[in-house]
């Protein structure tokens, strides 16, 4: 009944010869190859320190390309209306998987010595983890690496190759195929991202376990990748993209599911605490006492502050949500504070067996925390300058264009 | 002997167009005692009616907080002033352990500040209604949109209301009588 009904002009979704995003894939590749190659060189001899900060940096740009597919397969699942629109622009962070798997390969074939020393050369008294080396190996290891980068692949280059064939067709039967093979592609993703947080995060304490511990990842992925697509939709009407189709409305469903996943993410992160916590078994518990001493318990506070108490309180209300602004300070506390989680959870593991177990940060984190999203977004940018920003023949569109929250 | 009483007026139209665009008139003309009913919902009426944001949420927040506070000060209270013991070496005050109860004490109490929070806006439950009444209300769960105007607003005309809603498209206009015993 509002106004804007059924006359958006779509004319806007291709960006134009003289548009910044036509210069942004090499802007960004230079800055990604740059920021990667400076890691490199400010480490000089301490390359542990390189592979702590790279596998940071590659498990937070990581989240958001698994967050683009989990969007883009969750909206086919449950056949969405409502976030049509803003579909495209998930499927230009998934397509950034490919890269993302050549991404992990420098982690298998070059940081696996300084990164998961304890598993790679058990020592023969460590009971525990000589227990786990018919798993933890590095032959296994560098398979399932494989296995994730091919299966994300494969996911990501069917999804975005049906969606962009449909832009030229038209043809429906892409809509249901896309359906048809979601479930079956939330299973893999399911199975997938758990094993993956498990060998690249988990396995830096081999003795230490958690079942839980992949869905923490996953909720900060989804609260990740909802903030990012809130924060590229405005970046994308700033420079003349979709002005008209991406509705305060889609801003409004993008800040609950942030909101959402911020929520359930200090809910299985929680839980995971409470539990080691009051069983106080010691090789639990030391996971959590590394993290809570020598300075990492202010990280922990922070972090306990911006991914939920700041957030919670701030991005409750509908008004912040439905307000560009507001939006956009809440969408980047979160990714701030994913940051945090990824650097909690990875970095200790580096100083525990040093001399010095003190929190520090060093400049490679930075560093390859620029160089690796420079790439992710060379990719990202490249396919918003040669495709349609908004899935052009979707049958769903129209209905997404005219979405409204009650 | 029942009295019979004036209720209001029903205005009857016959599509979403119509009945949005008197909702905005009448809106405009600063009537406060009336509502909107239609078979299936208007996107946008709300604002066509001037309707303020609901008052659910802060009967919902309210629930939360003192569910979030009852479920502390209970633990806190039995666990450390009443019933001090140590248990697996902990102190009494033992936060962590706490939170599961709070949480789910806030999230009883938000619920229950939903569901009886909503009942009590909508002032529910209504036994009857002097709308049902009117026969042709009936069509409000079939195709047909309606306005009723109660007597007790302050710019309630009998007669120049019905002439107005008349202009503003309705096919139909009646007084809506109210039986009192």
């Amino acid at each position: 009944m509002s106004a804007h009904a059924n006359a958006v002009d779509l004319s806007d979704a291709q960006a134009p010869a003289n548009s910044i995003w036509k210069k942004l894939p090499l802007i960004f590749a230079v800055i990604g190859v740059a920021g990667v190659a400076l890691a490199f060189v400010t480490v000089g001899t301490d390359t542990k320190q390189f592979w702590y900060s790279y596998l940071t940096a590659y498990m937070f740009w990581l989240s958001v390309g698994l967050g683009g597919l989990f969007f883009v397969l969750i909206h086919h699942a449950t056949r969405a209306g409502w976030s049509t629109v803003v579909r495209r622009v998930a499927e230009n962070y998934m397509i950034t998987l490919p890269l993302l798997g050549l991404l992990a390969l420098p982690i298998v074939f070059g940081g696996m010595d300084d990164l998961y020393h304890v598993w790679v050369h058990p020592a023969a008294t460590d009971l525990f983890v000589q227990a786990k080396t018919g798993f933890l190996n590095t032959d296994f290891f560098t398979v399932r690496v494989i296995a994730y980068a091919v299966i994300w692949t494969a996911l990501g280059l069917y999804l975005y190759l049906a969606s962009r064939k449909q832009d030229v067709t038209g043809d429906p039967k892409l809509a249901h195929g896309m359906r048809r093979v979601a479930p079956f592609g939330l299973i893999l993703f399911a199975l997938t991202i758990t094993f993956a947080a498990v060998d690249f995060m988990m396995s830096l304490d081999p003795h230490w376990y958690s079942t839980i511990f992949g869905v923490v990842y996953f909720g900060g992925t989804f609260m990740a990748i909802a903030s990012v697509l809130a924060l590229t939709g405005m970046a994308l009407q700033r420079t003349g993209l979709l002005k008209n189709a991406i509705t305060t409305e889609h801003y409004h469903d993008l800040g609950k599911l942030a909101f959402a996943f911020m929520v359930f993410w200090a809910y299985v992160a929680f839980s995971q605490f409470m539990l080691i916590w009051y069983a106080n078994i010691p090789e639990e518990t030391i996971w959590f006492a590394y993290r809570a001493t020598n300075g990492w318990e202010i990280v922990a506070g922070v972090l306990t502050l911006l991914h939920f108490v700041v957030p919670f309180f701030f991005m409750m209300s509908r008004h912040i949500k439905r307000r560009n602004l507001t939006l956009a300070i809440g969408a980047v506390i979160l990714l701030v504070a994913h940051y945090i989680d990824m650097f909690w959870i990875i970095q200790p593991a580096m100083r525990q067996h040093d001399a010095d177990p003190h929190f520090s940060m060093h400049i490679a984190d930075l560093l390859t925390f620029i160089g690796i999203g420079g790439l992710v977004l060379a990719v990202f940018s490249w396919r918003v300058s040669a495709a349609p920003v908004a899935p052009m023949k979707d049958p769903r569109l129209m209905e997404s264009l005219d979405f409204e929250n009650f | 002997m029942a009295d019979k009483k004036n209720w209001g007026v029903l205005a009857e139209f016959d599509t979403p167009k119509d009945i949005y665009h008197a909702c905005e008139s009448i809106r405009d003309e600063g009537f406060k005692h009336w509502d909107a009913h239609t078979p299936f919902p208007v996107h946008g009426l709300e604002s066509a009616m001037g309707l303020r944001p609901s008052k659910v949420p802060w009967i919902v927040a309210a629930g939360a907080l003192f569910g979030a506070t009852a479920g502390i000060t209970l633990q806190w209270w039995s666990m450390v002033v009443e019933y001090p013991a140590i248990i697996a070496g902990k102190p009494f005050f033992s936060w962590p352990a706490f939170v599961p109860v709070t949480f789910e004490l806030s999230v009883l109490f938000a619920a229950f500040g939903a569901v009886f929070g909503m009942l009590g806006v909508n002032k529910l439950p209504t036994f009857n209604h002097p709308l049902f009444t009117s026969e042709r209300f009936k069509g409000h769960s079939d195709d047909k949109f309606y306005v009723s105007i109660e007597s007790r607003d302050p710019l309630f005309d009998q007669r120049k209301t019905k002439k107005m809603l008349k202009q503003l498209g309705a096919v139909h206009v009646e007084d809506v009588v109210e039986e009192e015993d």
